[in-house]
């Protein structure tokens, strides 16, 4: 069953709760990065890609990878809510014999296609899958989340090559551009503009949005899923604040990676409508 | 191999005889799919490539993308040769080899031609010799390095069969022919050559014809050796080590690469912890290759079978001592 953009929102707003108990529960997470790509995460999983939980080996599922895969605080926490395994287990993020942590593991997380955390692998690696799929006529989707300073890694560009050169329209790129890394504001630390002319000039068609805008997000992840599966790749330029919905992060670099306070989880869990 | 005696694939380079064998493969299971990196034509896999051009994939230079990509068909079921030169998947595509396959343990196969010094004139950029090392180091990674072209059939048919992440060594020129007749290949199973009771040699790749050569010089001298081909380094085969280690009491090891990490290191490993015996390793010792025709090279380094005569006689008054 589909959500309503209120639903989504609202579904978004609890997600960031849960995600921010899981960080402060474990002593610290990448709370940053993982909030700016939260509502992009609840819109695939709850409205825009064809999955189904009880069954995560399902031939026809469309994927999803985790480039950045530091977003796991963002990611465990919407698989569990989807169904993939019991949100009970979120307690024990980066526990010892946890099935997760910082960055995610395919073969210990239900749903998880991809193991993922050091940067500039997920693009590639969702090319080999959007291949392998189209090889076998299935029209399923591969979605890649990538962070703005991933982008620094020049293996995103061998891939971007590669999907253009192939005509991989069902692999669809997102960019969280939240416009830190982890030493600074992206454009003190390496620019990445023109961000939109470098994805065009390597031969993918780009779409510009705010990526903390659950209407534009939604729009356009369903325009991106109803592609064929041959043409023009797509690249989602999703602007986005770092930390968004936990107001003491909004916009600060310095929350890459971090532990909330007490008081800072309280009032979060106030401003998002939790209790 | 369909229409080609031992004697016709004896006379081809490894790289050749994998390309064959590939093409061969390629119609037997629709599942394996080609990756290569702007080095199709020089890796040999052209022939599969033409047959199957539907199942081919060129990501041009770029084999850190080629592996990556490798690791997305496996995850979807495929399986996908990478081929490439040794130095470009095992030190350029390293992180991508050891995080995008090993690490979620998937079908890939890595199939590198030129390695060793088998391009010794393109200079030490072009030489593989820290491959297996690093390779070795990778929970979940099996490595085999054939010893001649016929070996090089049976090894890709075995490894296309073997599941879980793969490392398939090959050189790029003609080998010496090691086999004369046919002999069942498994891999983790050595094979051993020749018998003997003064010391064994246990050598990998072309360093195989090397061994043979030096133990019958050795015969020559009255030392008695066993020659074993270790054809699969990882997970190697134990059993082989340990009865050579009692029954000879002195191992040389031989291989294309440096002494660090490879062969020589994982044969040591086995005895230091169960049967210890004297281990003299040969191989590059610490130190890369150089430039020039490739007899030469391996003349310079120490790669030959007067080497291995060498440590084989130091190995036997060692452990009479």
């Amino acid at each position: 069953m589909k959500l309503s953009v209120k639903q989504l929102q609202e579904k978004a707003a609890e997600l960031r709760i849960s995600s921010m108990k899981m960080i402060a529960g474990a002593g610290g997470g990448h709370l940053g990065g993982s909030f700016s790509a939260m509502d992009i995460l609840t819109a695939l999983y709850f409205n825009v890609m064809r999955i189904d939980p009880a069954n995560p080996g399902w031939e026809g599922r469309d994927r999803f990878i985790l480039s950045a895969g530091h977003k796991a605080a963002a990611y465990v926490p919407v698989l569990a809510e989807r169904g993939y395994f019991s949100k009970d287990l979120l307690s024990t993020f980066n526990r010892l014999g946890s099935p997760f942590g910082m960055h995610p593991d395919k073969n210990k997380i239900p749903g998880c296609e991809a193991s993922t955390g050091s940067l500039g692998h997920g693009l590639a690696v969702g090319l080999g899958m959007a291949l392998a799929l189209r090889m076998d006529g299935l029209d399923s989707k591969v979605y890649v989340l990538l962070g703005d300073g991933e982008l620094h890694e020049g293996t995103n560009w061998e891939a971007a090559m590669g999907a253009a050169q192939y005509k991989t329209a069902n692999l669809v790129a997102i960019v969280d551009y939240n416009k830190c890394s982890m030493d600074g504001p992206i454009d003190t630390v390496v620019s990445l503009e023109p961000l939109e002319a470098k994805w065009q000039s390597f031969g993918w068609e780009t779409v510009r949005i705010d990526g903390n805008d659950m209407v534009q997000v939604l729009a356009a992840l369903q325009d991106a899923a109803a592609r064929s599966s041959s043409g023009s790749p797509v690249a989602i330029i999703a602007d986005t604040v770092k930390g968004k919905g936990a107001g003491f992060a909004e916009g600060d670099y310095r929350w890459h990676y971090g532990c909330p306070s007490d008081e800072q989880l309280a009032d979060s869990i106030k401003a998002l409508g939790g209790n | 191999m369909a229409g080609l005696s031992m004697a016709d694939i004896e006379k081809m380079s490894a790289r050749d005889a994998f390309g064959l064998a590939l093409a061969e493969i390629g119609a037997e299971n629709d599942k394996v799919v080609l990756l290569g990196a702007d080095a199709i034509g020089s890796t040999r896999a052209a022939g599969f490539a033409k047959r199957f051009p539907e199942r081919t994939f060129n990501v041009g230079i770029a084999e850190q993308e080629m592996v990556s990509a490798a690791a997305g068909f496996a995850a979807c079921g495929k399986i996908p040769v990478a081929t490439a030169y040794g130095f470009l998947i095992s030190l350029r595509a390293c992180e991508q080899v050891r995080s995008d396959i090993c690490y979620p343990n998937l079908n890939v196969k890595l199939m590198s031609t030129h390695t060793g010094l088998s391009m010794a004139e393109a200079g030490t950029t072009h030489h593989s010799t820290e491959d297996i090392a690093i390779m070795r180091s990778f929970a979940n990674m099996t490595i085999v390095a054939p010893s001649d072209s016929l070996e090089t059939v049976k090894a890709v048919k075995a490894v296309i069969d073997y599941p879980g992440p793969v490392y398939l060594r090959m050189g790029r020129g003609e080998t010496e022919s090691v086999y004369k007749e046919d002999y069942e290949f498994v891999i983790g199973k050595s094979v051993m050559l020749r018998d003997g009771s003064d010391a064994a040699i246990i050598a990998c790749g072309i360093m195989v014809a090397e061994a043979v050569k030096a133990a019958r010089t050795l015969e020559g001298e009255g030392i008695s050796v066993r020659v074993i081909n270790m054809h699969t380094i990882k997970p190697i085969d134990t059993e082989a080590i340990l009865r050579a280690a009692e029954q000879t009491g002195a191992l040389v090891t031989a291989e294309e690469h440096t002494v660090i990490g490879g062969l020589g290191e994982a044969v040591s490993g086995v005895v230091c912890e169960q049967h210890p015996v004297p281990v003299i390793k040969v191989g590059l010792d610490d130190c890369y290759g150089i430039i020039g025709p490739e007899e030469g090279v391996k003349e310079k380094l120490g790669l030959n079978a007067e080497a291995i005569c060498r440590a084989v006689r130091r190995a036997v008054i060692l452990k009479k001592k």
